[in-house]
């Protein structure tokens, strides 16, 4: 019920404050009066009908790049866990009868 | 924009995601995610199965649907029994079981019974069909809240003689404390609503981590925002902090949506209002202000709707508190189904009993 899909503006808001937007290829026209500042090319999340808030691309694109981060291993992060097995292994080795 | 969302569904980022969540969560915990829209993105990502031992994921009572009292729903069903009455609402609202009847069985019955995407949309019924009085039914969180506060004043700028609302509107944080008083539920962490606090923001929140410790996280709707949220929620846990951040940036910005927040006080005031499982919490509810009486169906369509009565057997309400799984109900596949629900948890698409009916094979993930 709490659902808002991202949907961009394609036209400037008429007086009235509507304005048509594309939602995944689907044109739609919904209400800016919440978010009295998007304008044409704005990414915007709709919700009944009602943009509620204006997409910080930026903010998406830093925290995406953050994020990726984590999960993508550099080469020095490989680096250092290929010395660590290594001294592991060494030092397994130097206990062996 | 396919970017942006395609981003956030990221397998890779999934994966080193659930990595730091099983590296940072060490120490056993029960995150409740508040939200309906949640329960059904963790239900339909598999995500529950994605998470360590140590992490217990609850429903809570996010679901408005679900929440609302039968005595409600009756009045609403009442209300469309009027002669000359179109009772417009979500698509959500149709097959809610009342305490006798439902709006989509009244429509069958003959009752006009509209579904509208937007509330704006039953502006123009009640402008295309002026012999008829159109009642919007409104249900919903502060999500939606302020789309039919200024669709009132909308009604009031068009000076619309036949068009009212019946608010069922209920708002969230006096949910939040209701929860964490109640003896019965444990919650060691929130996994708070995106777009509530895309309107409200982080302020009405704080209370959670300052007066009961308790960590909180605003989180998103795509696989990764959920599980960037469970990991922002372990790491304030295994460091000891208790914080409500934000882990959905892009929606929400601390101060909220000032213009909606203000849309939403000048047509509505708090008022107690009845959860479905967990009582009357006081001043959750949003009634019209008196300036707006003529726009409000309850004064301009007065009805009195029969005793309301408890459906047999449902265990809706330990499932909103979060004290039950809904695979622990009786009912839960035995009689109660999508297909023929009993309760309003099997019935909305965002219930907890339907999410975990369709997606989670009983919920033994």
């Amino acid at each position: 019920m709490c659902l808002a899909i991202p949907a961009q503006l394609v036209s400037e808001p008429n007086e009235i404050q509507m304005v048509e937007v594309d939602i995944l290829g689907v044109k739609r026209h919904i209400s800016t009066m919440m978010a009295p500042a998007a304008r044409k090319g704005d990414h915007v999340l709709v919700h009944a009908g009602f943009a509620i808030q204006i997409i910080d691309e930026e903010f998406a694109a830093e925290s995406l790049q953050m994020l990726r981060q984590m999960g993508i291993k550099t080469a020095e992060d490989l680096e250092a866990e290929a010395d660590a097995l290594e001294a592991a292994e060494a030092a397994a080795g130097s206990q062996a009868p | 924009m396919s970017d942006l969302s395609s981003g956030f569904r990221d397998p890779e980022i999934a994966r080193g995601l659930v990595d730091a969540i099983r590296e940072t969560a060490q120490t056993p915990c029960t995150l409740m995610e508040v939200c309906g829209t949640h329960t059904m993105a963790i239900a339909k990502h598999g995500l529950r199965g994605l998470m360590p031992d140590t992490i217990n994921l609850l429903s809570g009572p996010g679901c408005p649907v679900c929440v609302t009292a039968n005595a409600d729903i009756d009045l609403a069903i009442e209300i469309a029994r009027q002669p000359g009455v179109v009772l417009a609402t979500f698509g959500d609202m149709m097959k809610v079981p009342g305490s006798y009847s439902s709006l989509s069985a009244e429509k069958a019955d003959g009752r006009d019974v509209r579904v509208v995407y937007s509330p704006l949309d039953s502006l123009s019924i009640a402008e295309r069909e002026p012999d008829k009085h159109v009642v919007f039914l409104g249900v919903g969180f502060e999500t939606t809240a302020p789309t039919v506060a200024l669709t009132i004043r909308e009604a009031a700028r068009r000076e619309l003689p036949n068009w009212s609302a019946l608010s069922l509107h209920k708002t969230v944080p006096g949910a939040l404390r209701a929860l964490v008083n109640d003896p019965e539920v444990r919650v060691t962490g929130f996994i708070l609503p995106g777009h509530v606090s895309t309107i409200i923001g982080l302020e009405p929140y704080r209370f959670l981590a300052e007066e009961y410790g308790i960590p909180s996280v605003i989180t998103g709707f795509e696989p990764v925002d959920v599980l960037q949220g469970v990991w922002m929620l372990a790491k304030q846990l295994a460091e000891g902090r208790a914080e409500v951040e934000i882990a959905y940036g892009r929606g929400v910005s601390a101060e909220g949506n000032p213009t909606a927040v203000a849309a939403m006080e000048e047509a509505f005031m708090p008022v107690d209002a009845e959860w479905r499982g967990i009582g009357v919490i006081p001043g959750t509810g949003l009634a019209l202000r008196p300036e707006f009486a003529r726009y409000d169906a309850r004064a301009r369509v007065p009805v009195t709707p029969p005793a309301p009565r408890e459906i047999k057997g449902c265990q809706c309400g330990d499932v909103l508190r979060g004290v039950l799984l809904p695979f622990d109900c009786k009912l839960f596949g035995r009689g109660c189904t999508p297909e023929h629900p009993v309760g309003p948890c099997m019935v909305s698409s965002e219930g907890s009993c339907a999410a975990y009916y369709r997606y989670t094979d009983y919920g033994k993930d």
